[in-house]
C-alpha cells in the first residue's frame, strides 16, 4: 500500500489508512497479549468476560451436544446388548461382592454411630450437591477442562469438587450466571493433596496433561503398590478426606503416576458437591468416610454415604443392650461398646 | 427509500454476516464434547481453516477485531488462557494478508500448502505462549495431532466455505 507513491491527496489517504491499518492491528495483538497477562494474574474483568462469554454459549453448547450424545448412547447400547450375558455374569459375581460389602457398611456405619455418641461428636454438615452436564471439552492440546451448564444461579461456586459416579472429576475454576468451568484432575495446573489408601503416604496428584497424572512428593521411604487405591488426603483445605481419585499405575516414563477412575473419554454428567467448611486437616484425616483396609474384598465405595436410612435404624434398636444389631452382620467383627450409647 | 431498497440493504447486510456467523459457530462446534478417546485434545482448529479461508477471499467482511473477539470467544469457551487463540488467529489473519495476492492467483494444492505452513507457525507459537503461560514445556505430541487434523481437514472446509461464499454479494 505505500509503494503507491504518487503524489495526492488520495495517495496520501490510502498510506493514512494502511498505516491506521497496521497500528490497529498491532494494538490487537498487544490487546490480546495484556489479556493473557491479566488473565495469568486471575484479574477479575478477565475472569467475568470470560464467564460471560462461555455463559452466553453455554445453551447452544447444551443443545449440540445432546444428538452427540444420544448417538453415542445408541452405539454404546448396541454394544450392550451383544454382551448382555457376559456382562449379566459380571454383574452376578459383583452384586454377590457388593452385598458382602453392604453389610461391613452397615455394620461399619452402626459402629461409626454408636462411637460418635459416645463422643459427643458434632456431625459434619451434610453436603449437598448440583448435577451438571458438560457441554464443552474441546480444550486443545493445552488444557484439560470441562465447561458444564450449571453456575453460580444454581450454587456453583468456585473451589467446589466435581465428582461422577466412578470419582473425582476435578475443581470448579471459572464460574458464570448458568455455566463454570471445571479444572480436570489431568490438567497441568491441577494439583491435589492425596493419601494412598492402604499405607496412608501423602502425595500430591500433580496433572501434566496426559490421561495419567503423577504423584509427587511422595515421602522418600514410601513404595506405592501396584493397584494400591489413591483417595483425597483433605489437607490444603480444598477437598474434605477420603474422596476416590484412582489406582496407582507404577512407573511410567520415570514417574509414579495414577489411573483415575474417571473415564474422560465419555464424561457426561458430574455432581459438584459443596462438603461445607472443610475441617482441619488433621481432624479431617481422623473422621473421613469409612475407608476400610480388608485386602481380600475389593472395595467399591462411593463418597456419598447412605448414612440416613442406617443411623435411622440403628437408633431405633438402641434399646436392648446398645449393641446395634448390624453387628451380627460378620462374624468375628470387634463388638460395639459395652455401655450404650445414651449416657 | 423504497421497501425494495430496504430489503436489498438488509439482504446485503445478511449476507455480509455469513463469514461471521460461520466462524463462530464453528468456535462452538469444535468445544461440543465428543465421546471419542483423546478427542478433546486434538480437536482440530475448525475456526483457523475459516479465518483463512475469509481472510484470503472476503477480508473486508472479516476486520482482525472481529478475529481477535473470535479467538477471545474460543478462549472463553475451550478454557485456554484468555487471549491465546485471539493470537494465534490474528497470526494467521495477519500472515495471509501478506500473501493475499498470492494466494488469490493459484490453485487449491498452492493454497493448501501455505496453510499448512501458516497453521504449522501459528501452533507452534501458541504452543510456546502456553508453555510459558503455565511455566511448563507442554508435550507436543497432541499439538502436532492437531496440527495434521486440521490439515487433513482444510480441503473440506475449503469445499463448504466456498459453498457459503456463492452466497455473498461480490466485493466492490
Amino acid at each position: 500500500m505505500a509503494k503507491i507513491q504518487r503524489p495526492g491527496v488520495m495517495a496520501k489517504l490510502a498510506t493514512f489508512r494502511g498505516l491506521a491499518q497496521r497500528f490497529a492491528f498491532v494494538s490487537l495483538f498487544l490487546l490480546a497479549f495484556a489479556l493473557m497477562m491479566l488473565g495469568k494474574a486471575e484479574n477479575v474483568v478477565v475472569e467475568r468476560a470470560r464467564a460471560g462469554i462461555a455463559d452466553i454459549a453455554a445453551p447452544i453448547l447444551d443443545a449440540l451436544s445432546r444428538p452427540v450424545a444420544t448417538v453415542s448412547d445408541l452405539i454404546t447400547q448396541t454394544n450392550e446388548m451383544m454382551n448382555l450375558r457376559d456382562e449379566n455374569a459380571r454383574l452376578r459375581e459383583e452384586n454377590g461382592r457388593l452385598r458382602a460389602w453392604y453389610g461391613v457398611a452397615t455394620h461399619l456405619a452402626a459402629e461409626n454411630e454408636s462411637l460418635r455418641n459416645l463422643l459427643n461428636y458434632v456431625p459434619q454438615a451434610r453436603s449437598g450437591f448440583i448435577s451438571a452436564r458438560v457441554v464443552g471439552d474441546g480444550g486443545g492440546p493445552f488444557v484439560r477442562s470441562a465447561l458444564i451448564n450449571s453456575g453460580e444461579r444454581d450454587g456453583v461456586a468456585k473451589g467446589l469438587a466435581a465428582l461422577n459416579e466412578q470419582g473425582l472429576v476435578g475443581r470448579v475454576t471459572d464460574v458464570g450466571q448458568r455455566s463454570a468451568r471445571i479444572l480436570l484432575l489431568t490438567d497441568f495446573n491441577s494439583k491435589i493433596p492425596v493419601m494412598l489408601e492402604t499405607s496412608r503416604d501423602r502425595a500430591i496428584l500433580a496433572g501434566d496433561n496426559s490421561a495419567q497424572p503423577q504423584l509427587s512428593f511422595l515421602p522418600p521411604n514410601s513404595r506405592p503398590k501396584v493397584g494400591e487405591r489413591v483417595v483425597t488426603s483433605g489437607h490444603g483445605g480444598l477437598l474434605p478426606a477420603g474422596l476416590p481419585v484412582g489406582v496407582v499405575l507404577g512407573m511410567r516414563d520415570g514417574q509414579m503416576r495414577v489411573q483415575p477412575f474417571v473415564n474422560w473419554d465419555r464424561l457426561e454428567y458430574v455432581r459438584i458437591v459443596d462438603f461445607g467448611p472443610i475441617p482441619a486437616p488433621e481432624a479431617s484425616a481422623a473422621d473421613a468416610p469409612v475407608i476400610i483396609e480388608r485386602p481380600a474384598l475389593k472395595p467399591a465405595p462411593q463418597v456419598v454415604a447412605p448414612a440416613a436410612p442406617v443411623a435411622g435404624e440403628v437408633s431405633d434398636s438402641e434399646d436392648e443392650d446398645g449393641v446395634p444389631p448390624a453387628a451380627e452382620i460378620l462374624p468375628g467383627s470387634p463388638t460395639a461398646p459395652a455401655s450404650g450409647p445414651r449416657q | 427509500m423504497t421497501s425494495g431498497g430496504l430489503w436489498q440493504r438488509l439482504d446485503r447486510f445478511g449476507r455480509n454476516l455469513v463469514p461471521l456467523a460461520i466462524t463462530l459457530a464453528l468456535v462452538i462446534l469444535g468445544a461440543v464434547p465428543v465421546p471419542i478417546a483423546g478427542y478433546a485434545s486434538v480437536v482440530p482448529l475448525f475456526s483457523l481453516c475459516a479465518v483463512f479461508f475469509w481472510a484470503i477471499y472476503r477480508p473486508h467482511l472479516l476486520p482482525p477485531w472481529l478475529v481477535f473477539a473470535i479467538g477471545l470467544v474460543q478462549d472463553a469457551l475451550s478454557g485456554t488462557p484468555f487471549g491465546l487463540n485471539a493470537i494465534m488467529l490474528l497470526l494467521v489473519y495477519g500472515m495471509v494478508a501478506n500473501q493475499r495476492r498470492f494466494f488469490l492467483s493459484k490453485p487449491f494444492t498452492l493454497v493448501w500448502w501455505g496453510f499448512m505452513l501458516i497453521t504449522l507457525i501459528a501452533i507452534v507459537v501458541a504452543w510456546l505462549l502456553a508453555s510459558i503461560a503455565f511455566g511448563v514445556i507442554i508435550r507436543p505430541g497432541p499439538a502436532s495431532f492437531q496440527f495434521l487434523l486440521t490439515l487433513a481437514l482444510y480441503p473440506l472446509a475449503a469445499l463448504l466455505l466456498s459453498g457459503a461464499q456463492r452466497l455473498l454479494p461480490q466485493p466492490a
